[in-house]
């Protein structure tokens, strides 16, 4: 079965029709630890990014040799296996950023939606879609972390990227690692709020 | 095995794990502790002493036991009116975990150097790591770790329990299998940056292993909690613990300690969690914030209640 979709399409779909964070609602562990600045979460979304795009393609390559029975071990090993080589990238490059991340990066390994688009998406279609679907859902997992990293960075300290914005401090209880719960479900609301009122608009 | 027999056994751990309390007994130092504040070591002699060798910070030689290389600088001893207790303060907090080796010189008779041991009771620190797994650092509330499992099963209370137990057995035991790996393989041979991929397949096995087992044993048990065993995969908290144990070298008992109270600590979540998911369905809550916005609030209402026990010590 192939996807009819063109890359653009899939693409677009990853970050808006099923995003990670806010349609699926996987991946929320990062989301809520450590989207404390838009760096944080830009940072650990190239980390998924890259995780996602290379198993999806390692499984779309060699999909017709795994045997169905044992698929799903098979997706964990390969996805720990470029979680590794992320993992030992970062702790050589950028020891900084590395430290802030913590145990998260380690973590990846176990993110629902990399083994969930592997099993949906990766196991069934050509290498060409996987990675433009790879691609995807990276980019709506890093653009779902950056947009709450801005809201909870702006808000918290003022600031954006460590440049001071707004001169003051608005809501610093932002700051705290357990307002991620807050800022999600705000968020959320806020998206369901949007596509309410978008599509009364539309029926008028 | 009957009642008597395990009772037995069960005295037999409690007095192994009680021997370096018992053992502790020496002639001249009648009590030692670590002090209320972060940075002091208290010491009780049996009898008065010689004020002006015992608050003499030269006197002393400090060291954590596993780093003799290393001495802990001493800031001031003193020493109380009745001449019996003295107060050791450090320039720098200690790390109460760690037994620390205390040697006076200039004490004992004839001169030599009286060294002793001071650290916290054994059972007392393993208790203090299942508690702290339990309610201080909570994976869910205050690591947040395994939310996507959180916020998917948390709807019924029966759901929860489930979850729960399941995932606290097989917590357990790909602890304890990778505490093993990691002691007897992966360090001793160098091989630590597989720590990732070793973890994860030992803890798919043990779900595979436990998916056949209660398949074959236990049918009924199977029906009920089979269906979460494949979810306990996708669970950040099953390979957290693992990574913990391996960055802090705990050994076996406090491996099993730290799994033990992750586990419930999840269980704990959930079922508090789906309590008031229950009761939400029947609540009047504006339509933009239905389903999982309003969990999330709730979620984050009790991560700053249970940040409430961030201050708590027990031992």
């Amino acid at each position: 079965m192939a996807t009819d979709k063109t890359n653009l399409q899939l693409v677009v779909n990853g970050i808006l029709n099923e995003n990670p964070i806010f349609r699926l609602v996987l991946s929320m562990c990062p989301a809520v630890g450590i989207s404390t600045t838009v760096m944080n979460g830009f940072m650990l979304g190239t980390a998924v990014l890259f995780v996602q795009v290379c198993s999806s393609c390692t499984i779309s390559l060699f999909k017709n040799v795994i045997h169905p029975r044992i698929r799903i071990p098979t997706y964990t090993l390969t996805i720990a296996t470029w979680v590794t080589v992320i993992d030992m990238v970062l702790a050589a490059y950028l020891p900084e950023a590395y430290a802030k991340m913590g145990i998260f990066i380690k973590l990846i390994v176990a993110f629902a939606i990399i083994t969930m688009r592997l099993e949906m998406f990766a196991s069934k279609e050509s290498v060409n879609a996987s990675f433009w679907d790879g691609i995807g859902m990276g980019l709506g997992f890093m653009l779902g972390m950056v947009a709450l990293g801005f809201v909870r960075e702006l808000l918290g300290m003022g600031t954006l990227l460590g440049y001071d914005v707004l001169g003051f401090k608005p809501l610093l209880f932002f700051v705290l690692p357990l307002a991620g719960f807050f800022c999600v479900g705000l968020m959320m609301a806020f998206f369901n709020y949007i596509e309410i009122v978008y599509k009364r608009a539309k029926r008028a | 095995m009957n009642n008597h027999t395990l009772r037995r056994i069960l005295f037999c751990i409690v007095l192994v794990l009680a021997l370096p309390l018992l053992a502790q007994a020496q002639e001249l130092i009648a009590g030692k502790s670590f002090g209320k504040a972060k940075n002091e070591i208290v010491v009780t002699f049996a009898t008065a002493v010689d004020r002006a060798v015992v608050e003499n910070p030269a006197n002393y030689r400090v060291y954590e036991e596993q780093d003799p290389d290393i001495r802990l600088a001493l800031e001031s001893v003193v020493l109380a009116e009745d001449g019996k207790t003295a107060t050791l303060t450090f320039t720098e907090p200690l790390n109460a975990k760690l037994p620390h080796v205390v040697s006076v010189s200039g004490l004992a008779e004839g001169g030599g150097a009286a060294t002793f041991k001071v650290m916290k009771p054994y059972i007392g620190y393993l208790f203090s790591i299942l508690v702290g797994a339990l309610l201080i650092n909570n994976f869910v509330f205050t690591k947040y770790l395994g939310l996507c499992v959180f916020f998917g099963t948390s709807k019924r209370k029966d759901t929860a329990k489930g979850m729960g137990i399941t995932f606290t057995l097989v917590m357990v035991v790909s602890a304890i299998m990778s505490w093993f790996f990691y002691q007897f393989i992966l360090k001793p041979y160098g091989l630590n940056f597989l720590q990732i991929v070793v973890f994860i397949g030992l803890v798919s096995l043990t779900v595979q292993a436990v998916d056949t087992v209660l398949r074959k044993v236990n049918p009924a048990l199977f029906n009920a909690f089979g269906v979460y065993l494949v979810l306990v995969i996708a669970n950040c908290v099953i390979i957290a613990v693992p990574l913990i144990l391996a960055d802090n070298e705990y050994n076996f008992l406090e491996s099993f300690m730290l799994a033990l109270g992750a586990g419930g600590g999840f269980l704990l979540a959930l079922y508090l969690m789906s309590s008031v998911r229950e009761r939400m369905e029947l609540a009047n809550i504006p339509t933009t914030f239905k389903g999982v916005p309003i969990a999330f609030i709730v979620a984050g209402q009790f991560a700053l209640a249970f940040l409430g026990f961030s201050g708590l010590t027990l031992f």
